[in-house]
């Protein structure tokens, strides 16, 4: 339009405005295509992802279970009938509801402590305590049966070794159980910080001016509303534990504590893809327990953010005065003690000659790690693929976060909320359930195509974005939810289109969100062992299919040099995500904020 | 006319935003909706942009049909210009890219959208803010970015969304004089929302007051403050005392009414007729004299150039507002002679 001749800002009154009576419709400004090629392409081309990876996998279980000839009630009741399901079954749930339980009270306890006081050092502590969850559970089985065992070169060195010949304690339903209630202690720890950051501090201060103590305050008040919290923090650790492989599988196996999926993962081993059928229903199984326990979590934690709501304030800092220093260096000692001497233990184990030689200035060697990175093939493939999923796995999931995002502030939100409702369902039940689900859907070969997935690293990736896209959607949803919805609005009334708007608004200001969700997924992927444990194959080997088979094949000193380079590589990748997170909203980072 | 709003209407649940209004904004017009919070004056903003969609009635832009019956266009194929309450300004372009992106989005490259952003930027006086980036800018030159952005969009029409509302109120005057410029300057018409009534009062060609979804008066602002149709209105514009009153006679222009059984006054009226009414008194109609009705001081506030009584007169209902060139101190006694008033319209 160019700009009008006439002057300018004349008087105008109310007087002369007849309302015209030819208001003309505006022409057809769209074809259907012109205007399918926006939103609705975007919205097609996730909801064809979320059915490849969700729905046809999911539901080939399914039917396998429900419809399959000998399916449905008489396969149900065959499978719980069957003695070794049954023990099964009450092993992953015995396991699961105590090392919640466990996780709970030390969780808990730490975030109480670290979320209320005015300890130092916070960052720093949860950054140690997340390490918990970071190194993958057959890496803290491994470095958990050095410290205990036997063999131990750290106990050898301090005499405190059980006799040669002992078996590891470790290898027990006490052994199983601790070392899951360590790994689920980082989750209740998060769940229980980010419901204190909601918590009102005059909720508090009025119970202060009221004349409560400390004491009295945490007992009447804060554990009182912190409760849904608890609560939440025990179903999400219950889930997560029920789902573990690499505590189960290398503890539970040499201690006769043999839990669902080590159950589903035997059979398949020993009678390969002939028991589809079975695994199905055992698929099904626990997979149900899952959803209803993630069901009964959301529940709650609606109920708490409907308690809790709040202006965002100062957190409480309760002051613990002398006795400061002393909770400090408790703390530190004994996070040193569950995370660094572990770590250790490992570190020693792969440095002697052979498993069982004690370590020394004479013994040292650096010979394994030598023959992880150089001489073996099969390491280097695992590295490399383990390295190249990682980081596809990454950038799949932040760009399907992306679309999803930027869907749902749309007008077709309705259509792409139930891909993030899919994505939280496979997030949640066990690992094991996703890999069987895509060698059902995908075993057979592809139509049209005619090749079939299985064997390729195709299906290892498809089974990462399933399983871990609900990890790339919140960092994105979260820093989505935290942008002036009028930054579009502008865009929008500046003429932009939704292609426009996508990659010159939406992306560069959600990028490092997504960035942050991508490094997330990679250090998951990275340290799994779960999904690849059943689907790789010769070729396709994971990092932790092959720390686990080495471990499991008695070569301890291998694993444990493969253990360590990839927890120094988590540990890095760790480091580059903190350094993106020091701009992002509060609620990306797990141990910031 | 180059905004028409015809019956326009937005229900949230079971309550209106906006009720069946209707309206015509002429070509260049200065056009300010003034409302309290929550009377629906956002949303009538939104849904001219195209950022809300109508549940009834059409909207009409420049004689073409933008959203009605089975139609919506697109925000970004109206071509308005808004400016909103938080300026939303891209935090990752500079200032310059901010300006530049209308001008691409219309389809320049983006070097010739720069230096055409240039031209407008420099039109505000930040013609050496250009690499800056928005978090850099005080909140008037992020107002004023936001205005050279809808500048170069090139739009005929302008919505503003309360923009002064976020500045520091010794930043809002000199604001003013630059959206009374740079509405000259662009000559486009401007649809600017507020619940500031002076600043409605010092921008405007047209008021129209809104309540509850409707407007209840368009007028220019002193008949805004003259003539109110309604004690709404009256009372939400200035200040004053709306009494109910019974017009005794009536002349062309004037009433006479009585106030109670021995205050009768004459005062300027539209089309009044005999019967009940309701009679607007501002402290301009009123002024002190020896031999006028007596009336108690209430209280009394300074309000900057004078002191402003409340001043109960008789068996009145409310009591009246005076300007005083004193302070006057409660329970004193003044007279006062009603030199006028206005007769609201009667149903």
């Amino acid at each position: 339009m160019k700009p009008q001749t006439r002057p300018v800002s004349p008087k105008c009154s109310v007087a002369d405005q007849p309302v015209p009576d030819d208001l003309r419709a505006a022409p057809a400004r769209w074809s259907g295509l012109r205007h399918f090629a926006k939103e609705p392409l975007l919205l097609a081309i996730v909801v064809l992802a979320a059915v490849a990876l969700f729905v046809v996998p999911l539901g080939a279980v399914g039917r396998l279970a429900f419809f399959a000839t000998g399916g449905g009630v008489e396969a149900f009741s065959a499978a719980l009938s069957n003695r070794s399901v049954q023990r099964a079954l009450w092993h992953s749930l015995e396991s699961a509801a105590l090392a919640a339980a466990l996780a709970v009270l030390l969780g808990g306890g730490l975030g109480l402590l670290i979320g209320l006081t005015d300890i130092r050092g916070r960052v720093a502590l949860s950054f140690a305590i997340l390490m918990l969850l970071m190194i993958p559970p057959h890496v803290t089985a491994i470095a958990w049966m050095q410290m205990l065992g036997p063999s131990s070169v750290l106990l050898q060195m301090l005499g405190a070794a059980p006799p040669l010949g002992s078996t590891n304690p470790l290898y027990s339903r006490e052994g199983v159980i601790a070392l899951l209630a360590l790994q689920q202690v980082p989750i209740v720890y998060l769940t229980l910080r980010a419901a204190l950051r909601a918590f009102p501090r005059d909720l508090a201060e009025a119970a202060r001016v009221s004349g409560a103590g400390p004491w009295l305050l945490l007992r009447r008040v804060i554990l009182p509303v912190m409760g849904p919290a608890f609560l939440a923090g025990y179903a999400l650790a219950f889930v997560s534990a029920l789902g573990n492989f690499g505590v189960p599988a290398l503890l539970g196996i040499p201690g006769r504590y043999v839990t669902l999926p080590v159950l589903m993962w035997q059979r398949l081993a020993s009678s390969g893809p002939s028991v589809l059928a079975d695994l199905a229903v055992l698929a099904t199984l626990i997979g149900a327990v899952a959803v209803v326990a993630v069901w009964g979590q959301m529940r709650l934690s609606r109920a708490m953010s409907v308690a809790l709501i709040g202006a965002a304030q100062q957190p409480l800092r309760l002051r613990l005065g002398r006795a400061r220093p002393f909770v400090e260096a408790g703390l530190w000692t004994l996070l040193m003690l569950l995370v660094v001497a572990p770590m250790l233990a490992m570190l020693a184990t792969a440095v002697v000659p052979t498993y069982g030689v004690p370590l020394g200035p004479d013994t040292v060697t650096f010979r394994h790690f030598h023959e992880v990175i150089f001489t073996q093939s099969v390491t280097a493939r695992a590295f490399a693929n383990s390295a190249g999923l990682a980081l596809a796995a990454g950038i799949g999931v932040a760009t399907l976060a992306l679309a999803v995002g930027a869907l749902l502030r749309g007008p077709l939100s309705a259509g792409v909320r139930s891909v993030t409702m899919l994505a939280e369902i496979a997030y949640a039940v066990p690992g094991l359930v996703i890999s069987i689900a895509f060698i059902i859907a995908f075993i057979k070969p592809l139509p049209v195509l005619g090749i079939s997935l299985y064997g390729t690293h195709a299906i290892i990736l498809g089974a990462y974005l399933s399983a871990f896209l609900a990890i790339g959607l919140k960092p994105v949803g979260v820093a989505f939810a935290a942008l002036d919805p009028a930054l579009q609005e502008a865009a929008r009334v500046s003429g932009a289109g939704f292609w426009r708007r996508l990659w010159r608004i939406d992306l560069p200001l959600i990028a490092p969100a997504a960035a942050s969700g991508a490094v997330l997924v990679m250090l998951t992927a990275w340290n799994e062992v779960t999904l690849s444990s059943i689907l790789w194959t010769r070729g396709t080997e994971t990092l932790g299919t092959v720390i686990f088979n080495y471990e499991d094949g008695g070569y301890s000193t291998l694993a444990s040099a493969m253990s360590i380079i990839s927890v120094l590589a988590t540990l890095a990748l760790m480091l580059v995500l903190h350094w993106f997170g020091r701009n992002l909203p509060p609620g990306i980072i797990p141990w910031r904020g | 006319m180059s905004i028409t709003l015809s019956n326009i209407s937005r229900r949230y649940g079971g309550t209106h935003a906006v009720d069946n209004l209707s309206a015509t904004i002429p070509t260049g017009c200065f056009f300010t909706v003034l409302g309290p919070s929550g009377c629906g004056k956002s949303t009538l903003l939104r849904m001219v942009a195209g950022l809300e969609p109508l549940d009834e009635g059409s909207i009409a832009l420049h004689r073409r049909t933008v959203a009605g019956p089975g139609l919506h266009l697109a925000p970004e194929a109206r071509g308005v210009g808004v400016v909103f309450q938080s300026y939303a300004l891209w935090p990752h372009m500079d200032v310059l890219g901010n300006v530049a992106f209308p001008i691409e989005a219309a389809g320049a490259s983006r070097a010739a959208a720069r230096t055409e952003a240039n031209r407008h930027l420099q039109s505000v006086d930040l013609g050496s803010f250009a690499n800056r980036r928005p978090a850099d800018l005080s909140g008037g030159q992020r107002q004023r970015v936001a205005l050279a952005r809808c500048l170069a969009a090139q739009a005929r029409i302008v919505l503003m969304d309360e923009p002064l509302a976020n500045l520091d109120p010794h930043l809002r005057a000199a604001m003013e004089e630059e959206m009374t410029a740079f509405h000259a300057r662009a000559g486009a018409t401007t649809l600017f929302i507020t619940h500031d009534q002076r600043e409605a009062m010092a921008l405007s060609d047209l008021v129209a007051v809104m309540r509850q979804g409707r407007f209840e008066q368009i007028a220019a602002p002193q008949d805004l403050h003259d003539r109110p149709d309604n004690a709404f209105v009256a009372s939400f514009i200035g200040r004053g005392a709306v009494l109910d009153a019974e017009v005794t006679a009536t002349a062309p222009g004037r009433a006479t009414l009585r106030l109670s059984s021995d205050l009768h006054i004459v005062a300027r009226a539209l089309t009044a007729k005999v019967g009940p009414a309701q009679v607007l008194l501002r402290p301009g109609d009123l002024r002190l004299d020896p031999s006028g009705q007596s009336g108690l001081v209430l209280s009394c506030a300074y309000r900057g150039d004078h002191w402003e009584a409340r001043v109960q007169v008789g068996k009145l209902a409310r009591p009246l507002t005076v300007s005083l060139p004193y302070r006057a101190s409660p329970m004193e006694t003044l007279h006062l002679a009603f030199s006028g008033g206005w007769v609201l319209r009667q149903d």
